[in-house]
This record gives structure tokens, C-alpha cells and sequence, in this order.
């Protein structure tokens, strides 16, 4: 199982908890996590991403076994950790105060 | 007994306060939407119980939602603003182009007889109208493509249609309004719109009288008298008495005409109050001291009402949307504070208590008089 972590508003938007678990074929890409959270939890569609161009929204960011995986392609697969559900898939609010 | 709901919307999240008719005993419900800015919730006049609100996240973006029980429990609406065909640009700060790009929901006014109609007022300045509940929004794009809308500059808040307001004697003419381009007028359900800011002044722009280009704060309308408007512009308290054709001036004896709300009594057209803000450069009360001026000849005659308010080292603001009345009477008088205060008077403002002293700061203000 995919295992994504999700900043506090949107687990309280969602209703879940810090770690939703996703179950997915390979590869594993941003994109593909990031269907699979919307259709979960429809309640996030616009939250992470635009909903029509699917453009990461500026203030959100995606990591990644340490790695800063924000500006990646969507398609990328991810690390191989993060497949096996060794490593889960971060999504934050950028650091910016308030 | 009726009772009164009062909604306020902050920048950390929404509350429900409740209470009987007496307006005594005050039950604080929430945060609902924890650490989310709430710039607005409304319940809809034909089923109280039926709410929306604008959740909204410099992080996260727009998020709406309803609610079927009058704010005990929320389900997300839909969340997509899409503004109609070609996308033009409007006049930047600095006077270059900039493009229209949508921000947030700054207004969510329902209709008056149908509980899944509503419109919402969004940044960049639109309009959008859902009649499904809120599921799915729907530009009105004869207001952002105006012939002017090129012109129109962002207020220091946004360029944001932040007021809208339903004839009751006939649903298909509005108002809306927006800092800092003006009021404009429909007659045909919001088709169309016409500029109707004739007789605003605003030394903020090279033509001071132009047709558009006036950062209106806030416009309030009594319900039985819909072709009077009353205003408070970025300065100056302003009236129409014939739908926003003339505006004539009625800040009178107010010790400064700077503010953003503006409200009329329930049960007296002419009794109508504002909240004055010391200026553009500084957001908070005159003197440290915290007044509402009411002035029961529809303007220019204005009284300090300070009973129950702080009148000494007090420095909030109160934004545009966060002052509301209730139906009762005598009628109820309610804002909220930049400092996180809500104030309310159940005598027609001549004293006040505070419901609550310490929430976030206040984004909005709305009441419900409940049966």
C-alpha cells in the first residue's frame, strides 16, 4: 500500500487521519497518487492541484524519500521505496508563516 | 420564541453563535473549518437551515460548503470557478495589464425564495450563480466583460466583488459591488450589467468622477425601500434613492467618513450605520476608541453610539462584511472586529456586550432570525 501524508487542513478537510493508504499498480507516479487521493476524497479536488490543468498549486509541495519531488514531471515514477510502501509520499503546505 | 444565529466567518475558521430572542445568553459553537480563512457564510432566507460558505487557504485554494442543519454538520460543495470564454486582462496597481485569475469566493448571497439558488462574488471580480446547492457554479459573464472591466483596479484587498444585493420586489435586479471599480446594476437576472456610480467622487483617480473606477466597501439596502442604497466608499457615506443613477454624499457630522461596513436598521429605512476607520493608511477606530454612528434620518445627522464599547486604547478595524442585523424588535445590531470581538446590541445599538471577546480575527458577519 501506498502510504501518503497529508498536511492538517486537508486531513481535516478530508476527514482522515495524518496517512491515507492507497492501493495502486505500477508505476507509481505523482499523478497516479494524486487520481487516486481525488477519487478517495472528493473533498480535495482543487487543493493540491488545479482542477482543470492539473498544475501543482504554488504553495504546495511534494517530497519524497528526502528528495524535493515538487517540480518533477507528474509521470515520473517514484522512488521504489515509496512504491513498496516503505516511504510514504509527503504533501506540505510550503513554510510561509500565518 | 424566535431565536437569532449569528455566523461568523474569521481567518482561522467559522462560528455559530446562538441565543433566544432576549439576545442574553449567547452558546459559541465551533471552529468549524479549523485554520481555514472563512471570508463568508450566509444561510438561505427560503430554508434557514440551509448554509454556505466560502473556506478558502492561500495554500490550498477555494473550498465550499453546505450545510442542511443550519451549521451542525458540512459537506463539501463544489469548488470549480471557471470564468465564460476569453479571459481578458484588468488594470494592474500600477496601472499595466495584469490577467484575470481567480482567487477566492468573497460573497455567497443566496437567493431569496430558492434554497439550492446562489450567487457568489469572487476575486478576481465575477460573479457565479449555482442552482444545484452549490454543486456546480456557473460564470454570469456579462459583469467581468464589461466594456469597462479593463479599467477595473484591484483594492488594496483584491479586485473583489465583494457585495451583492436582491430586490426583493423583483429578483432579477442586483446590485453588486466592487472594490475598486463600483456598483453596477442588473435588470435581467445578471445578463447585463450598467455602471451605477453617478455622483461618487474619488480623489484616488485621475477622472474623479468617472463612470468606473470607485473602490466602493460596502453597499446596505432595506428591503421595502430597494431603489435606496446606501454606501460606504473607500471615503465617503453615500445614498441612492433611485437604484444608483445619483449619489449624493451623507457623511454629515461623522468624525471621519473612512470605513467599510455600512447597515440599516430592520424596522426604520432611514436608521442606517457605519463603523468609522480612521483612514486608508490606518485601518483601525479614531482616538483608540471603538463607536458605532448611527444616524436616524437616512444620513448626515450622525450619533456616537459608545455604551458597552471599549472607549480607551482600542485599535481594530471592522471589515465590510462583518456587520448584520436581526429581524426582532427592537432590532439587533452585530459586528465583529478585526481584534476577534463580537459585539452585539439588541436595542437598536444604544448598548452593547460582547459575545465573544478572543476569536480570530473577524472576516464577516451574518444574522438569522429563526422562528
Amino acid at each position: 500500500m501506498i502510504k501518503v501524508v497529508l498536511p492538517a487542513n486537508l486531513q481535516t478537510l478530508a476527514g482522515v487521519g495524518r496517512v491515507v493508504e492507497l492501493d495502486l499498480p505500477a508505476p507509481v507516479t505523482q499523478r497516479s497518487v494524486l487520481d487516486a487521493l481525488e477519487t478517495d476524497h472528493p473533498a480535495l479536488l482543487g487543493t493540491m492541484r488545479d482542477m482543470t490543468t492539473k498544475k501543482r498549486r504554488p504553495m504546495i509541495r511534494f517530497f519524497a524519500c528526502e528528495e524535493d519531488w515538487s517540480d518533477a514531471s507528474p509521470d515520473d515514477p517514484l522512488p521504489d521505496e515509496v512504491a513498496a510502501g516503505k516511504e510514504p509520499f509527503l504533501i506540505l503546505g510550503a513554510i510561509a508563516g500565518g | 420564541m424566535s431565536k437569532v444565529r449569528v455566523l461568523v466567518g474569521t481567518r482561522k475558521g467559522a462560528f455559530v453563535l446562538s441565543s433566544d430572542a432576549s439576545r442574553k445568553k449567547w452558546k459559541v459553537d465551533g471552529p468549524q473549518f479549523a485554520g481555514w480563512e472563512i471570508y463568508h457564510l450566509k444561510g438561505s432566507p427560503a430554508e434557514p437551515d440551509r448554509l454556505y460558505a466560502s473556506q478558502s487557504s492561500g495554500w490550498f485554494g477555494q473550498v465550499m460548503q453546505r450545510s442542511n442543519d443550519g451549521g451542525k454538520t458540512w459537506e463539501t460543495a463544489g469548488n470549480q470557478f471557471a470564468y465564460e470564454g476569453a479571459v481578458g486582462p484588468h488594470t494592474w496597481y500600477d496601472g499595466s495589464p495584469h490577467p484575470y485569475e481567480f482567487k477566492r469566493v468573497w460573497h455567497l448571497e443566496p437567493s431569496l425564495n430558492d434554497p439550492d439558488t446562489v450567487y457568489a462574488g469572487v476575486e478576481d471580480a465575477a460573479i457565479f450563480k449555482s442552482d444545484d446547492a452549490g454543486q456546480t457554479w456557473a460564470e454570469l459573464p456579462g459583469l467581468r466583460t464589461h466594456e469597462t472591466s479593463a479599467s477595473w483596479a484591484p483594492g488594496a484587498g483584491g479586485l473583489c466583488l465583494h457585495t451583492i444585493l436582491i430586490d426583493p420586489s423583483n429578483p432579477d435586479k442586483m446590485y453588486g459591488a466592487i472594490s475598486a471599480a463600483g456598483v453596477f446594476r442588473t435588470d435581467d437576472g445578471g445578463k447585463s450589467w450598467q455602471p451605477a456610480n453617478r455622483g461618487l467622487r474619488s480623489n484616488t483617480m485621475p477622472d474623479q468622477d468617472a463612470e468606473v473606477g470607485h473602490c466602493v466597501h460596502r453597499l446596505a439596502m432595506h428591503p421595502s425601500r430597494p431603489k435606496t442604497l446606501f454606501m460606504q466608499k473607500h471615503w465617503d457615506v453615500m445614498r441612492t434613492d433611485d437604484g444608483g443613477d445619483s449619489w449624493r454624499e451623507i457623511s454629515g457630522d461623522l468624525p471621519t467618513d473612512f470605513g467599510f461596513v455600512i447597515d440599516v436598521h430592520a424596522n426604520e429605512p432611514d436608521t442606517v450605520y457605519v463603523v468609522p476607520i480612521t483612514s486608508d493608511s490606518l485601518h483601525y477606530v479614531p482616538d483608540g476608541k471603538l463607536r458605532v454612528y448611527r444616524s436616524k434620518s437616512g444620513g448626515n445627522e450622525w450619533e456616537a453610539l459608545t455604551n458597552g464599547l471599549p472607549q480607551k486604547d482600542c485599535y481594530v478595524n471592522v471589515l465590510r462584511d462583518a456587520m448584520a442585523v436581526d429581524a426582532l424588535d427592537p432590532c439587533g445590531v452585530y459586528f465583529g472586529t478585526s481584534g476577534g470581538q463580537v459585539y452585539a446590541s439588541a436595542d437598536a445599538g444604544d448598548s452593547w456586550t460582547s459575545i465573544v471577546r478572543d476569536l480570530p480575527g473577524v472576516l464577516s458577519v451574518e444574522v438569522q432570525t429563526l422562528p
